[in-house]
């Protein structure tokens, strides 16, 4: 496997009984690269990525990210990845930095150096008398922040993002992709999914799942030459159109 | 590795919970302030409907003994059966006593004499209990009678006399064989039912996911999830201990440290068994009652309520399997009969192996990956 290239899938396939939530896909993710990963509501983006960060066991069909086959060595690759799901998930009851120490202590990052790392981390966040915080009383922008903070606070070679901006307003959403490209800049690969197609501008390549399927895979700019499409949101459209799975 | 931040953060969300806190010091002490009096299951003021037929000295003397009892209430007093079996059928009365005429001269010249007992046993442990009562009563007094030597001295006492003798708990003092098995139940809410609901609680909030996508090892995970209940129960268990003396003045015959020591072991085998039930619920709901229907069966085949040794075969058979059989045997043998653990190493080995057979399923029916 050539070294620049961090995940790669071959006809990866999760079936739910009758029901193939992912079909076959196929695709390669660069080191450092910001790859989108877009799909309607039930396309099978979140199943695709949870099987890629070992929550799931595919069906049928391979898989390896960091170098570890999704298959058999899961355990491995959650050494190596951080992940950011859907649903808000810090604990509510524990303060800002407690939540930082708890994840930062289970992948095995000394004492010393969360501490250094976490008063330079409010700083920049700007979140420092946030500090002692319970984060259930933290607003919903505030928590996306830190919780994507989190997931890379132990410098993952891949970070996954499910839907990180979801219900954020645009200015936030705005400084989140912010963060996503200092992280990207620092070498972490970025794999996210995300319902926002302006949002799909800014990755470095986008693949568009349909029906369980990647219909399309290639950067914004030739995706739109390919559709003949002005915009992202135009290209999405005219893919889902095709769609046959309800919502 | 993970474990000294997963314990943390344990720690951190069970304190802050102030609710819980609360729980672990009120829950024995409610139980053991209210349950006692409640489940009490002496019998007393069994109400005594009384047929005199003899009118003699003799048997006035009875009667006299029967209400200073404190077990009786003599309820009504009259010469003709039919009336004390309608207040039976009333239930004014529990039981009938009827003095034979002839009772005085029977007893001075034979030194036998047969009375008769009526009993309503549609409380059946009522009837039972009256009716042992009133055996040990007609004794005492027969007795009583041979020694202050009202009789011919040729009859000097009755051919068989029943002696009953209660080893253990001599007051029979229902309170004392309960208070052992209550703290066993503040054992079952406290190191049972909280973890069953501690890890699907993770699962309905999403938090679990955040932690199986970190390579957390599995033992870990459990480790962390079951010393704070542990400990909570152990607290909770030391105030089961001193609220036991405090208000009832009960402390163990035995050792302390023996019933810490198995405590402690019916804590992890509680708590085991919780975590297993959570790692195979997908909701609250599902986890509590699930926990729900255990529980009960393990209170009800503990022997805390019932002898295990007048169920039927299979139930015996199912209460073996039951960790509480074991420790409501070893809480009241430790505190009632002064038992050691070289006593009780039956019951240690088994709670051992539940401990384990509970933990180890625990850890492998937590799932990291579906």
């Amino acid at each position: 496997m050539n070294n620049d290239i961090v995940i790669q899938t071959k006809d990866l396939t999760k079936k739910f009984g009758s029901f193939t939530a992912v079909d076959h896909i196929s695709f390669e993710v660069r080191r450092g690269e910001i790859f989108g990963f877009l799909g309607a509501n039930g396309a099978g983006k979140t199943t695709a990525m949870r099987m890629l960060c070992g929550l799931s066991r595919p069906t049928s069909g391979m898989g390896q990210v960091a170098g570890f086959d999704i298959a058999r060595q899961q355990e491995k690759i959650k050494q190596n990845i951080g992940y950011m799901s859907q649903k808000f998930s810090l604990y509510g009851d524990l303060k800002v930095w407690e939540n930082i120490r708890l994840y930062a202590g289970i992948y095995g990052m000394k004492d010393a150096d969360i501490a250094r790392k976490t008063e330079e981390l409010l700083e920049r966040l700007d979140f420092t008398k946030e500090r002692d915080t319970l984060v259930d009383s933290l607003p919903l922008g505030w928590k996306q922040k830190l919780a994507f903070s989190v997931s890379i606070f132990h410098e993952p070679k891949i970070v996954f993002l499910d839907e990180p901006t979801g219900g954020v307003d645009p200015t936030t959403r705005r400084q989140f992709w912010e963060m996503i490209y200092e992280a990207a800049n620092r070498g972490i690969t970025i794999f996210v999914t995300t319902h926002y197609m302006d949002e799909a501008e800014y990755c470095h390549r986008v693949s568009m799942m349909v029906d369980g399927r990647i219909d399309a895979l290639d950067s914004p700019s030739n995706l739109k030459q390919q559709f003949n499409a002005s915009s992202m949101d135009e290209v999405f459209r005219k893919l889902a159109r095709k769609a046959e799975r309800m919502e | 590795m993970g474990l000294k931040y997963l314990l943390e953060k344990e720690f951190k969300q069970l304190l802050r919970n102030k609710f819980m806190v609360g729980v672990a010091v009120m829950f024995p002490l409610a139980v053991l302030l209210i349950m006692p009096w409640a489940t009490n299951l002496d019998i007393k003021n069994i109400q005594v409907a009384l047929v005199d037929n003899d009118h003699s000295p003799l048997s006035r003397d009875l009667i006299r003994q029967i209400e200073h009892s404190t077990y009786f209430n003599l309820q009504s007093q009259t010469g003709i059966y039919r009336e004390a079996f309608a207040d039976l059928e009333r239930w004014d009365a529990d039981l009938i006593l009827e003095i034979p005429a002839g009772f005085e001269y029977d007893l001075v010249q034979f030194g036998t004499t047969p009375v008769q007992i009526t009993i309503n046993t549609v409380n059946s442990m009522k009837g039972v209990m009256g009716q042992s009562y009133m055996n040990e009563l007609l004794m005492q007094y027969s007795r009583a009678l041979a020694e202050t030597g009202n009789r011919p001295s040729s009859i000097v006492s009755p051919k068989v006399e029943l002696i009953t003798q209660y080893m253990y708990n001599p007051t029979l003092n229902y309170r004392f064989t309960m208070i052992p098995g209550l703290i066993m139940i503040t054992l079952i809410i406290l190191g049972g039912f909280l973890p069953a609901v501690n890890i699907v609680v993770e699962k309905e909030m999403g938090t679990i996911e955040q932690l199986n996508v970190t390579p957390i090892g599995k033992f870990a995970f459990i480790l962390a999830k079951l010393i704070p209940f542990w400990i909570i129960g152990l607290v909770a268990v030391s105030f089961g201990f001193l609220f036991a003396w405090l208000i009832y003045g009960l402390v163990p015959l035995g050792h302390f440290l023996t019933l810490y020591f198995f405590a402690a072991l019916f804590i992890l085998t509680m708590t085991g068994f919780g975590l297993l039930i959570s790692n195979h619920s997908a909701t609250i709901q599902q986890a509590l009652f699930v926990m729900f229907f255990f529980v009960i069966i393990f209170i009800m085949l503990s022997g805390l309520l019932t002898p295990i040794d007048s169920m039927p075969g299979w139930a015996k058979g199912i209460a073996a399997f039951t960790p509480t059989k074991y420790v409501v045997n070893v809480l009241q043998s430790v505190y009632l009969r002064g038992s050691t653990i070289a006593d009780l190493w039956i019951d240690m080995l088994v709670l051992i192996a539940m401990t384990l057979f509970f933990n180890i399923w625990a850890v492998i029916s937590y799932r990291k990956s579906q």
